[in-house]
């Protein structure tokens, strides 16, 4: 099963650039509590993920590592400056949490073609958490934006 | 005589279950002033703590000159505690206190008047509003003020200027509280009564230190574990409280998790209800929703998962439950143990939860009592100067925001309401970059009560953001501002207030203010008035001047809506005692409960928030709502218990947790001009437990240093009953010091060590979550100036040493013969 085995590996790929990004936007941005605890609570939610796809993996294997390379959106490396660069952080981790929620639909229908019940359950709340991580970054989006695009210096 | 520091509760009069809490009238005078002497009493309530107990001010000379309790009244039956005896009047004819305005010239704070201060004011604000518009102005205000005054600085911010940058002191005490309510229930209101503490067989109080936060409450508690069939107390804290002990005397029991792990506890008391069978799957089948979602949060909160996340034995943990499982009537309170601690929302949303799923609502002896800290916090809540919309509105729902733009004439693009109001650690924190140029304090001390209040000082004394402060002294936080207005205080001008019950009192003025101090209403109206604001008529916005027309403007504002005042007046509440809302044709004479008929405010036309993620605080939005289609029924909510944000290290071991002590109110403004109750508890001091002070070798009354990576204190030291790990220091003491008492005022402040961090649903801050070390730095000469009559009471070999705190003024106490009818007392019935 060489594609499922791709998107498992886009998956645990994803996550990890998600992760990542979250750690380095709370970071960049520490200076705002909130987003500095949330994105690390929300980048140890996608280590977890990782953690629970990891013996799935094993199973399928990873061999084609080239394809999620290819496929990867970049992360995030460095925060940006400000209000509006807060923002503008907060929208770049809404696009890759939106890849890695689509890449978990993906799995999750391939899980169902195999009766995989394990992996659809990793699939599935892996989803879920995903769409909260999702609402988190859409509502503090919509708190930060008014202040930064009218008033931020 | 009693006095009533040493003998803080007063004369019991214990009495059975379901039978009414006894009447008995306190009174205090100042020294040299007979019953015979005063001249005229005035109808108020006290506002020291969110009790709201009723009271009538003594007036002889135009000068305030002491209280007595309402026997009539039904909160407090003519009680009065030793904040509302001896802190009620003695700040007014206090020499430092402000009358005249000041503004900053060359740095200095100078005299000046009111046309000057004013003119200042609207000056930077009309330029600010030109140049970058209203997001530039924020307000930061009080549990203070009435009614009347917050729902006129409500309008003035909404509808006036249009900025969501709007909150109050209320988000550090109170928003846990109005949060978890509008995400288990739809909306805001305290569901139960104290008369449930007449006809529960538990009480549960959950980081509530009563005893010390509402002292008269506390006292009507005691009347019932004293009397005959007593209810069984459960205590949840760290420290070895008053309430710890009465939890041991009455056969239930006390919990202390370690300071951070609440949600864990309360996962584990929740998956007990399901192991037993405890739950009242009948009515949960019909009134709630969420139940197998919150099954499987819980699930894997065994006891012993609990006992390794808290500390708290599996076997008490159970005991707990079952206290709760096997009660047919619990009553239920919280406060800032649970609401200034990690996982504050999802906690308290905790306890709504234990109530749902056994049922346990709307009925005599089943409350829930999410507490204030603060007397007209609630007020602040209902009115909207904390932000929220009027009248429990959904900033979300489009058409609650065009009812208030009908209601004032105003557009409703005016109307801040694309997102959540701004809350106040987000408010300081755009201050301090100057995206926010204007800010108004109202009767509050950021700069003492905020955390990490270093950041805080240096927020409001830069260039980059203009302060006005009002208030009633020169507090730490008015030396910073720009302009000073002097505020009328607590008798020296009318309006209402609401206490943690929903009941409503009516204040009138006693006395006049001091000089040119005018009253919070007053200001606001000239500040309005100034800036010319208009509705889309061209008519001034605020279209009232006294107190009773901004009460009853305020009273359209709530028509049909679940916070009902429209059958209330001044005349009314000139009554003989107060009155819970909703007051309407259904309800003539007020509420003692809500959801008696199993309904909530859940609809989503209706409710006041679609509700967020408890973990993330992720907002649910209006279809995902719907969908739910929760149709009058409560929210089952729950939420995974992550660590606290800052653990213990080696630099740091041991965790610190702030809070009150009973002779003490905010920052001491008013207690600390009152003799009896500064002597009482003059300094700060930091609470060890015996085993982590003889670890490092420091003794009672030694001076200690205690470090946080934010700041440090040096106060002495109390070998108490904290748990061991945990350090106790009291918040009250800023650099203020009025009679020279400490020996070290500027190195008390609690809030140097704590955190900026808040809780992601109700945005209220965490007090108690910070990690420090203690050191010794040099020896003491006596004890520390802990009081010993409470939970600061040294830990048992030492109590010999540590004297009583000296006595009090002479108060009188007469126990009723006759207990007078209360309306909606359900004990209270006439046959
Ligand atoms: S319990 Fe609270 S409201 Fe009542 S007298 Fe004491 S401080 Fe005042």
């Amino acid at each position: 099963m060489p594609h499922l085995s791709t998107y498992v590996g886009l998956a645990d790929r994803s996550e990890q650039i998600l992760a990542e990004s979250f750690r380095a936007v709370g970071l960049g941005h520490a200076r705002a509590v909130d987003v500095f605890h949330t994105c690390n609570l929300l980048a140890e939610m996608c280590d977890r993920h990782r953690r629970q796809l990891a013996p799935i993996a094993e199973r399928y294997g990873e061999d084609d590592i080239e394809e999620p390379e290819r496929l990867h959106a970049d992360g995030l490396a460095q925060a940006r400056d400000g209000e509006i660069g807060l923002l503008r952080d907060l929208q770049d981790l809404h696009v890759l949490a939106t890849l890695v929620q689509s890449t978990w639909t993906v799995i999750a229908q391939g899980a169902q073609g195999l009766r995989d019940a394990e992996l659809l359950d990793v699939a599935t709340t892996a989803n879920e958490e995903t769409s909260r991580q999702l609402t988190w970054l859409n509502t503090r989006m919509k708190v930060a934006a008014p202040q930064a695009l009218i008033v931020a210096p | 005589m009693v006095d009533r520091i040493n003998d803080i509760w007063g004369e019991g009069t214990p009495h059975p279950r379901g039978t009414v809490w006894p009447a008995r009238v306190d009174l205090h005078l100042e020294e040299g002033v007979a019953e015979a002497d005063v001249e005229r009493w005035v109808q108020s309530a006290c506002l020291l703590c969110s009790n709201g107990c009723g009271c009538d001010i003594a007036v002889k000379d135009g000068r305030m000159v002491g209280v007595r309790g309402r026997a009539g009244d039904t909160v407090n039956h003519g009680r009065l505690g030793p904040k509302g005896l001896y802190g009620s009047t003695p700040w007014a004819s206090s020499s430092d206190r402000l009358t005249r305005p000041l503004v900053r010239r060359d740095g200095q704070l100078v005299e000046t008047d009111w046309e000057t201060a004013m003119g200042r004011i609207v000056e930077v604000s009309k330029g600010l509003l030109a140049e970058k518009g209203p997001l530039s102005h924020g307000f930061y205000t009080s549990g203070q003020l009435f009614l009347e005054e917050y729902y006129t600085l409500a309008v003035i911010g909404k509808a006036g200027l249009g900025t969501p940058h709007m909150d109050g002191n209320t988000r550090l005490c109170t928003a846990t509280s109005a949060a978890a309510f509008k995400e288990s229930f739809g909306a805001d209101g305290q569901p139960g009564s104290y008369t449930d503490i007449e006809h529960c067989d538990a009480i549960f109080l959950f980081g509530h230190n009563m005893p010390e936060t509402q002292t008269v409450l506390w006292a009507r508690i005691l009347d019932r574990t004293r009397g005959e069939d007593p209810p069984r107390i459960v205590c949840v804290d760290p420290r070895h409280t008053l309430v710890a002990a009465e939890a041991e005397r009455t056969g239930g029991i006390h919990l202390s998790p370690r300071v951070g792990t609440n949600l864990a506890l309360m996962n584990g008391l929740t998956r007990e209800l399901f192991t037993h069978g405890w739950v009242d799957t009948e009515w949960v089948e019909e009134h709630a929703i969420g139940v197998d979602d919150l099954r499987d949060t819980v699930a894997p909160y065994t006891p012993e998962e609990v006992e390794r996340i808290c500390g708290v034995p599996a076997a008490d943990l159970r005991q707990a439950a079952r206290i709760f499982g096997e009660s047919e009537a619990v009553l239920s309170t919280v406060l800032q143990g649970f609401y200034q601690s990690h996982q504050a929302t999802a906690a308290s949303v905790a306890v709504n939860n234990l109530h749902l799923l056994r049922g346990q609502i709307g009925r005599p002896g089943c409350g829930v009592l999410q507490m204030n800290g603060q007397p007209t916090a609630q007020n602040n809540r209902e009115c909207g100067a904390d932000g929220d919309l009027p009248g429990f509105r959904n900033w979300d729902n489009p058409t609650h925001v065009q009812q208030l733009a009908d209601l004032w004439k105003v557009d409703a693009m005016t109307i801040p309401h694309w997102a959540p109001p701004t809350h106040a650690m987000q408010i300081m924190s755009y201050a301090e970059t100057g995206s926010i140029g204007f800010l108004w304090i109202s009767a509050t001390n950021p700069a003492v009560s905020m955390p990490e209040s270093a950041r805080i000082r240096k927020i409001l004394a830069g260039e980059q953001c203009f302060v006005v402060v009002q208030d009633l002294f020169l507090t730490e936080t008015a030396e910073l501002a720009d302009v000073v207005l002097p505020a009328a205080g607590w008798g020296e001008k009318t309006g209402c207030f609401t206490n943690v019950n929903r009941t409503v009192h009516l204040s009138e003025q006693a006395v006049e203010p001091p000089d040119e101090a005018r009253s919070d209403l007053d200001i606001f109206l000239a500040y309005a008035d100034a800036m010319k604001f208009t509705n889309i008529e061209g008519d001034p916005l605020i279209g009232w001047r006294t107190s009773e027309e901004a009460f009853d403007a305020w009273r359209e504002a709530t028509r049909g809506r679940p916070i009902d005042y429209t059958g209330l007046s001044y005349d009314k509440l000139r009554g003989p005692s107060g009155i819970p809302w909703p007051v309407n044709d259904e309800h003539p004479d007020g509420t003692d409960r809500l959801y008696a008929d199993g309904r909530f405010p859940s609809d989503t036309d209706e409710c006041e928030t679609y509700g967020h993620d408890l973990l993330t605080g992720g907002a649910v939005t209006e279809t995902e709502h719907r969908a739910m289609a929760p149709a009058g029924r409560a929210f089952l909510k729950g939420a995974a218990y992550t660590p606290p944000h800052e653990e213990p290290s080696e630099d740091y071991p041991l965790r610190y947790t702030t809070g009150r002590t009973v002779y003490q109110f905010h920052t001491r403004t008013k207690t600390g001009r009152a003799r009896s109750l500064d002597q009482a508890a003059p300094d700060a001091w930091v609470e060890l437990s015996p085993a982590d002070a003889a670890g490092l070798g420091i003794s009672e009354g030694d001076w200690v240093r205690v470090e946080s990576p934010r700041g440090a204190i040096e106060v002495r030291a109390r070998v108490g009953t904290v748990m061991a790990g945990a350090v106790f220091a009291p918040f009250h003491y800023g650099h203020w010091d009025p009679h020279d008492l400490a020996p070290d005022a500027e190195h008390r402040l609690a809030n140097e060590l704590t955190m900026t961090v808040w809780d992601p649903v109700s945005k209220q801050p965490y007090f108690k979550t910070a990690a420090c070390r203690v050191t010794k730095t040099r020896d003491g000469d006596g004890t520390s100036p802990a009081p010993t009559t409470a939970a600061s009471a040294p830990a048992a070999p030492q109590t010999a040493e540590a004297p009583a705190p000296p006595p009090g003024g002479a108060t009188s106490s007469e126990v009723l013969a006759d207990t007078p009818h209360y309306a909606l007392d359900p004990s209270s019935r006439r046959t």
